[in-house]
């Protein structure tokens, strides 16, 4: 049996190494906060933080994460570039469906706690795999923005 | 998407609507709205009733419920139809909770589709007065339950985030404390609503009240659901389109660990298992052979060139006026064929529905702009009564029309109809799109007669399926599918002899909504065969389309914004991108909307193309959320990109070509534009503003190329070989 630690919390979990974690957390664990979109590393919908690092849940066997720390969307409004960014959303009205957002934040957060002031195509860079299908992408660009400064 | 001329008018439906009000098992005042009897009717089986069938609920204790008709899928309706009931009733909207309604036709029927949907940008346009009728009636029996303890005229009484106030004698109550007597008063007709000016919501910026919930990931879309005992299920059709199971051996499935079930039904098979994972691991474990069926030889080419026959073929006449068809004999001739291919919904949350099928009775939770289709489909499968099936609807993870099928939850339940204990069925993103009701193919041809530079003479033909006579059988009249021709038949244009025509083709291959829906193949060919006409005639495309605006100003208003918005005719600035630059326009009204579009590209060589800039201006009438209107235009606008620059569905060998993201390419945040939105002041009738977006950007980008490149293509997307410098 594997242990892994979400959200600063251990949990004994009984899915296969191979299981990739994204399954772990929504099937197993019942954080359904992490979404998924397309299973391949295309769309960035089940981003989560591994030890800060913004990380396709869904490419990652749950077997390999070790005593790496895995922070959720559940999660990420305890770190301070976390709850900024999610405040920035509410702010400027990010949000349509939402169903993108969880992996939008969640890379927009591990950016801004990397980079606290990125320009244009650091954003870029940063935010390319995730994917919206609603199209928030102006005011995701934004919101990055309207966190860094505050 | 169809409309009903006569609910359309201006206040018929207000002022037929009866409003019922009245005490209800659960105490506390309720306010619901009796629709017409006479609009179409659907061949829905009757929808059951349910506890909560008002729209307005005042408990003696607690937040006020609304109840809202239409389902949230992003495009911000919660908040809209909160604020239209929260406006009349005066209470905030941190005071009330939001509800999704049942399915419940006689109640949440939409009052122009008359079946439970949302959809076709209608929500404003329908739900807009209902609820403020339904907020204002609540308030003034609230209001005359207290004049009446008080012994007072119900015009002294001022009401305020919920509270009623008599400022002469200084007494005041919560809703609350008057509700129970309130459901007791005679329910008055025709209360009146407020006038514009004493609007206290509508209108203005409010925060959206679903967003809170999704920024912290504690939103549950219907994939979220979870059940004690729940188990997991995987799907897959046939590879080739309505292919059949003709073998499969269930073994090395049912060897892997964790593995429940192999469900096996003529066109799909299923794994059941103890997590997602396991069971998508498992399917692809099976060997199946299928056996291909009559689409075994479906291939692209053929079913283009199989409607561009049918587009030579009787049609039926959708307008008539003059004599297009003698006047286009005559020579001066510019004629254009522009194509549209199958895409599909591709909605970020894949398809699924969480089933439970016991004792016989369904307990289906799923997010669906569909409840009662959803209902009925599953009662059919299961041979019981509808009132037998509780549908419990969720947040929807993007909607588009892929929504407003029952289609997936009718296969979900042919599955659970095997499984013991409540499965949640999800399709992979492959399966997603593989078994998609794509928007269909469409071919329009366009003749038009120009004499001293004048359009004289005009003529359309639509070519497509009939997604109407499929949906909603009772809106396709006479031949004609009044998506399929919308923006085709009433171009804000003067044009001359006009003759408008309609063929119905379709070749097998299934069909629905998608956002921007019959416009977006209408419009898109008007707009951009009027610049080919522009190109031939040596006319600035705006000045062209001013020219033919002449006898409509709120059109020409809108263009005539965005082109200034714009800087229509100055000098484009140099790309990092690609050296060809090329600016263009598009004009619309569809959906009670008005939209202008001025689209920048920079084009590469390789004839690789980047949207640089997209202006809107759009006036659709009064807006009740304008940062939520923006919000429908910027994402219109992305998803009406990808489109153009990228997406199709081609089959070949019967098989769907594109299996995920990897080659059904959305836009990305590195591929954005700027988006400027400019709302104009309107106080005509709300229209509808989802879709618009959607449609608008596609000709302007379109016409936007041709500027830089010198051609026009006319089967979508663009295809960059065709445009490429060397050529
Ligand atoms: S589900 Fe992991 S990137 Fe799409
Ligand atoms: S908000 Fe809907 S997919 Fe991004």
């Amino acid at each position: 049996m594997t242990a892994i630690s979400v959200n600063r919390k251990t949990y004994e979990i009984n899915a296969t190494e191979d299981t990739p974690l994204l399954w772990v957390l929504r099937d197993e664990l019942g954080l359904t906060g992490t979404k998924f979109g397309c299973g391949i590393a295309q769309c960035g919908v089940c981003t989560v933080h591994v030890d800060g690092m913004a990380v396709r849940s869904c490419q990652m066997p749950v077997g390999t994460v070790g005593e790496r720390a895995i922070t959720t969307i559940e999660g990420v409004g305890e770190t301070s570039a976390g709850a900024r960014v999610q405040k920035a959303w509410l702010d400027l009205e990010v949000v349509q469906c939402g169903y993108c957002q969880p992996g939008q934040i969640m890379s927009a957060a591990a950016l801004l706690a990397a980079n606290p002031d990125p320009d244009d195509e650091a954003i870029d860079a940063a935010m390319a795999g995730n994917l919206c299908r609603c199209g928030t992408y102006v005011r995701i660009r934004q919101g990055i923005k309207h966190a860094a400064r505050s | 998407m169809p409309r009903d001329p006569e609910a359309m008018q201006a206040g018929t439906l207000s002022r037929r609507a009866v409003l019922r009000g009245g005490a209800a098992v659960l105490g506390g005042l309720f306010i619901g709205i009796e629709l017409p009897a006479g609009r179409a009717r659907a061949d829905e089986p009757q929808a059951a009733g349910a506890a909560l069938s008002a729209f307005v609920h005042v408990p003696a204790q607690g937040r006020v419920s609304l109840i809202m008709p239409a389902v949230e899928m992003g495009q911000g309706v919660y908040t809209s139809q909160a604020m239209c009931m929260a406006e009349e009733l005066d209470v905030g909207l941190d005071q009330i909770e939001a509800i999704h309604a049942p399915p419940d036709r006689e109640h949440y029927g939409h009052p122009i589709f008359y079946v439970q949907a949302t959809g076709g940008s209608t929500t404003t346009m329908a739900w807009t007065e209902p609820l403020r009728r339904a907020g204002a009636t609540a308030r003034a029996m609230l209001v005359a339950a207290a004049a009446a303890e008080w012994s007072v005229p119900t015009s002294e009484l001022v009401t305020a985030r919920g509270v009623i106030t008599h400022p002469g004698s200084g007494r005041a109550q919560r809703y609350g404390d008057v509700a129970d007597r309130a459901a007791r008063m005679p329910t008055p007709a025709d209360v009146p609503l407020k006038s514009p000016e004493q609007f206290r919501l509508i209108g203005t910026r409010a925060r959206r009240i679903d967003t809170p919930d999704k920024v912290v990931g504690k939103a549950v879309y219907g994939i979220d659901v979870r059940l004690p005992g729940m188990t997991f299920a995987a799907l897959t059709a046939s590879p080739v389109l309505g292919g059949k199971v003709e073998h499969v051996d269930e073994a090395p499935a049912l060897a892997m660990p964790g593995v429940r079930q192999v469900v096996v039904l003529d066109d799909i098979v299923a794994v059941v298992a103890d997590n997602t994972w396991i069971a998508e691991q498992a399917l692809r474990a099976l060997d199946i052979a299928w056996s291909p069926g009559a689409n075994a030889a479906l291939d692209q080419a053929q079913l283009w060139a199989d409607t561009e026959t049918a587009a030579t073929g009787p049609g039926v006449t959708v307008r008539k006026e003059g004599d297009a068809t003698g006047k286009l004999a005559a020579g001066a001739l510019v004629e254009a064929a522009y194509e549209l291919p199958f895409l599909a919904h591709t909605s970020l949350e894949t398809q699924n529905c969480t089933l439970h099928v016991h004792d016989g009775a369904c307990e289906i939770w799923v997010g669906t702009q569909v409840p009662g289709y959803a209902q009925a489909g599953a009662a059919q499968v299961l041979g019981i009564p509808p009132e037998k099936v509780t549908v419990h609807n969720h947040l929807i993870g993007g909607g588009f029309g892929g929504r407003l099928e029952a289609g997936p939850i009718v296969t979900a339940t042919r599955i659970a109809q095997k499984v013991a204990g409540p499965v949640k069925v999800i399709w992979s993103r492959e399966q997603d799109i593989r078994q998609d009701m794509f928007r269909p193919l469409y071919h329009n041809r366009l003749k038009a007669r120009i004499e001293n530079d004048r359009i004289t003479a005009w003529h359309h033909r639509v070519t497509g399926p009939s997604i109407l006579a499929r949906w909603l059988p009772p809106a396709f009249k006479d031949g004609i599918d009044s998506d399929a021709i919308d923006g085709a038949a009433e171009p804000p244009y003067a044009l001359g002899d006009m003759l408008v025509e309609y063929v119905r083709h379709e070749n097998g291959v299934p069909f629905s909504f998608w956002r921007g829906v019959g416009p977006n193949s209408t419009v898109f060919s008007v707009e951009s065969f009027l610049d080919l006409i522009a190109r031939k005639s040596g006319a600035d495309p705006v000045a062209l389309r001013r020219g033919l605006l002449q006898k409509n100003p709120r059109a020409r208003a809108v263009l005539d914004a965005a082109a200034a918005k714009a800087g229509w005719g100055t000098p484009l600035a140099a790309s990092a991108f690609g050296a060809r630059r090329g600016r263009g326009v598009a004009l619309m009204h569809a959906f009670g909307s008005l939209l202008a579009c001025v689209a920048e590209v920079a084009v590469t060589d390789g004839g690789d193309v980047r949207v640089t800039k997209v202006v809107v201006a759009a006036d659709i009438g009064r807006i009740i959320n304008p940062d939520t209107v923006v919000a429908q235009v910027e994402g219109g606008v992305v998803f009406g990109i990808a489109t153009v620059l990228h997406n199709r569905i081609t089959f070949a060998g019967g098989r769907v070509e594109q299996t995920n993201f990897n080659d059904y390419r959305l836009l990305r945040i590195n591929e954005m534009p700027t988006i400027e939105v400019e709302l104009m002041a309107s106080t005509e009738k709300s229209g509808g503003i989802g879709e618009p977006g959607t449609v608008i950007v596609q000709p302007a980008v379109a016409n936007a190329v041709f500027a830089a490149t010198g051609v026009q293509l006319t089967r979508m997307p663009l295809d960059a070989s065709l445009i490429a410098r060397s050529v």
